[in-house]
């Protein structure tokens, strides 16, 4: 079959779509007033690691000053990429229809 | 998997970049000799960095309550091999660590060893062992894919369990290894699985629009393709 792969992709997404949302709604319901659910595994390790008491020797030179511009970086990453991959995939594409 | 900066004390931070430096040596080698032999390649070069560019840059929630990223150096590693898909992921890795604090400087030589080269040896070790058991080329790349992703978070779970290890009351050095690895790689086996899906799903579009250049870099023989071709039609 010939989109195959697409359906497959589209339902494993859909199912990680529905997983989400499910245990969403269960941590939701169990949170302190104040907490807040679906921080990054990163900083859960360095959490771990600052209880035993261990302070960073150094820290970054510059760090984004807001979530805002933190998140602007971000997706300048994601856009530079897709941009990227846009380009020469259109490029093959046409040079194939061209031949 | 971005330890961060400062988060690896002397002298784990100087050995992580002993490490990884020689792969990144090898990878600028490798590197230069496609950019000399292989030029027709270069594009496609250019679209398995911005796949790590965009993969690495979404953080998306887990079902344990938790974010993470997916690496995306699966797709590098199967075209390319994993020394220069190590160059790739050192230049992501500089982007975060400079411009989002994400990562860091110091940390730069523990994060390109679990994100640019132990994950992607291990795609690519996976990829010509399923390729040599004639296994289904998008099943095969799906699994390396995943695998690697995997892969990368056990080891920066080992990482900081080397440089931080429980005392020997709770476990030693197998007991934070644990407690990292429940952080890190529990978190990303659902992201692993659906970067596995969409690197398959690109391979696809690759082997529709440039066979000629999957056959050059070995990546796939012209049998494959043309069965894979017909299958299709």
């Amino acid at each position: 079959m010939k989109y195959k792969a697409e359906i497959i992709a589209g339902i494993v997404i859909l199912a990680f779509a529905i997983i989400f949302l499910l245990t969403n709604a269960s941590i939701q319901q169990n949170l302190a007033e104040g907490e807040e659910a679906w921080g990054g595994a990163d900083g859960q390790a360095a959490e771990i690691i600052e209880s035993s008491g261990y302070e960073p020797w150094i820290s970054p030179v510059w760090e984004p000053p807001s979530g805002e511009i933190e998140s602007l970086f971000f997706s300048l990453q994601a856009a530079i990429g897709a941009l990227i991959i846009g380009y020469f995939f259109g490029y093959y594409r046409s040079r194939q229809a061209a031949s | 998997m971005h330890i961060m900066e400062g988060f690896l004390p002397s002298p784990w931070w100087q050995i992580w970049f002993i490490v990884a430096i020689p792969f990144l040596v090898l990878g600028l080698y490798q590197l230069k000799k496609l950019f000399a032999e292989k030029r027709e390649t270069i594009p496609l070069l250019a679209v398995a960095g911005a796949f790590v560019f965009v993969l690495s840059s979404l953080k998306l929630p887990s079902v344990n309550g938790s974010c993470s990223h997916p690496t995306g150096t699966g797709l590098s590693a199967i075209l390319f091999g994993p020394f220069i898909t190590s160059i790739l992921a050192l230049i992501v890795l500089l982007y975060q660590a400079i411009f989002l604090a994400h990562g860091g400087l110091t940390t730069l030589g523990a994060n390109v060893f679990s994100m640019g080269i132990s994950g992607p040896i291990v795609a690519y070790a996976l990829y010509v062992a399923g390729k040599k058991a004639s296994l289904n080329t998008f099943v095969n790349v799906f699994i390396a894919a995943t695998v690697a992703d995997l892969f990368t978070y056990v080891v920066t779970a080992g990482q900081l369990a080397l440089a931080f290890p429980a005392p020997a009351a709770q476990g030693g050095l197998l007991g934070s290894f644990s407690a990292f690895l429940v952080i890190f790689a529990l978190t990303q086996v659902p992201l692993a699985i659906i970067e596995g899906v969409i690197i398959a799903l690109v391979f696809k579009y690759i082997i529709d629009v440039r066979p000629d250049i999957l056959v050059k870099l070995n990546v796939l023989t012209q049998n494959t393709v043309n069965r894979i071709r017909e299958a299709a039609s």
